[in-house]
């Protein structure tokens, strides 16, 4: 029998392997916004898992607004991203730091 | 014949291998184009469980909107973007022990959270679905949760405006073709004919010329 345990213990695992994306890949963007959509990913299988369990429909109808901002997120993200490739030809985060105080 | 549970159960250890095994490529592979088809992978064994958990719309969108959409807006810009991979893997290794460091300590926490709670483990129950998950998701969608949903349509609304107008470019300097000027244009401001005597006399001075005057282009 499948419980709820198993969801969770996937949404953790895969928000651990997110987390350690954002930390061995801090130089390129895109990987960044990639881990970002994985996190988003685990949050959203706790939600379904919730919902499922706990038997009630807000869980789902959160995982389906996650989705919609997270589409929104990533569209302007990629535009930003494209911006910035446009103006310095370079994704390394490292070498975009011309507001640094 | 095999117990449907047990079958369940097995569904789902395959599916979550695949999930946490292209999580993992997707961090880790060199290629940021093969990152986001592992990405796509993830999402597709992800919508599978989510089938295990009888969400079948929301399996269904996660596929339609993220891998239809989001993904292949990914991959355009990995693609159109010519990027050195090499300068960008300089802190691999060194940022290798911090990152699983932090991902281990967290995710031991997390499961040792998870592990008091499993005393009280549930077991998957009725679908509260009833026969149609759609249906118990729109009831739900556009009776109680209406103005939050109106909210998400302007919020893509507002991105889409967005993302066009940042990567919107007017180049200077470039020469165009304005093709409504072109047609509007009358002969008469780029020709002119001379009206002029067919034969001189030899003792004349040079003959002078049929001239076409052309004014510049505006």
């Amino acid at each position: 029998m499948i419980t709820l345990s198993h969801f969770i213990v996937l949404g953790a695992i895969l928000f651990c392997i997110a987390v350690a994306g954002l930390f061995i890949n801090r130089k390129n963007v895109i990987v960044l916004l990639m881990a970002i959509e994985l996190m988003l990913l685990a949050v959203n299988i706790n939600f379904v898992a919730f919902s499922r369990f706990g038997h009630d429909v807000a869980g789902q109808v959160f995982v389906f607004f996650i989705l919609t901002v997270a589409a929104a997120e990533s569209a302007i993200g990629l535009a930003i991203l494209v911006l910035l490739f446009r103006n310095r030809s370079t994704v390394n985060v490292a070498e975009i730091d011309s507001m640094k105080g | 014949m095999i117990d449907p549970n047990l079958f369940q159960l097995i569904c789902f250890y395959a599916f979550g291998a695949v999930t946490v095994i292209s999580a993992l490529a997707v961090i880790t592979l060199r290629n940021s184009v093969h990152a986001v088809l592992a990405l796509v992978l993830t999402f597709f064994s992800t919508a599978c469980i989510w089938m295990l958990a009888e969400a079948e719309f929301l399996a269904i969108a996660l596929i339609v909107v993220y891998v239809g959409a989001v993904m292949v807006l990914f991959l355009f810009v990995v693609m159109m973007l010519d990027i050195d991979m090499e300068r960008l893997r300089e802190g691999f290794v060194r940022f290798l022990p911090v990152g699983l460091m932090v991902a281990v300590v967290m995710l031991l926490e997390m499961l040792a959270l998870i592990g008091v709670r499993v005393m009280h483990a549930q077991t998957l129950g009725a679908n509260p679905a009833g026969d149609s998950n759609t249906a118990w998701l729109g009831k739900a969608l556009y009776s109680q949760y209406l103005l939050p949903f109106e909210i998400a349509a302007l919020i893509l609304t507002v991105g889409v405006v967005a993302a066009v107008a940042l990567t919107l470019r007017q180049r200077v300097g470039v020469k165009r073709q304005y093709a409504s000027q072109q047609v509007q244009v009358n002969p008469r401001d780029r020709v002119r004919v001379l009206k002029m005597a067919a034969e001189r006399p030899v003792d004349d001075a040079p003959a002078q010329e049929v001239q076409t005057s052309q004014e510049p282009r505006p």
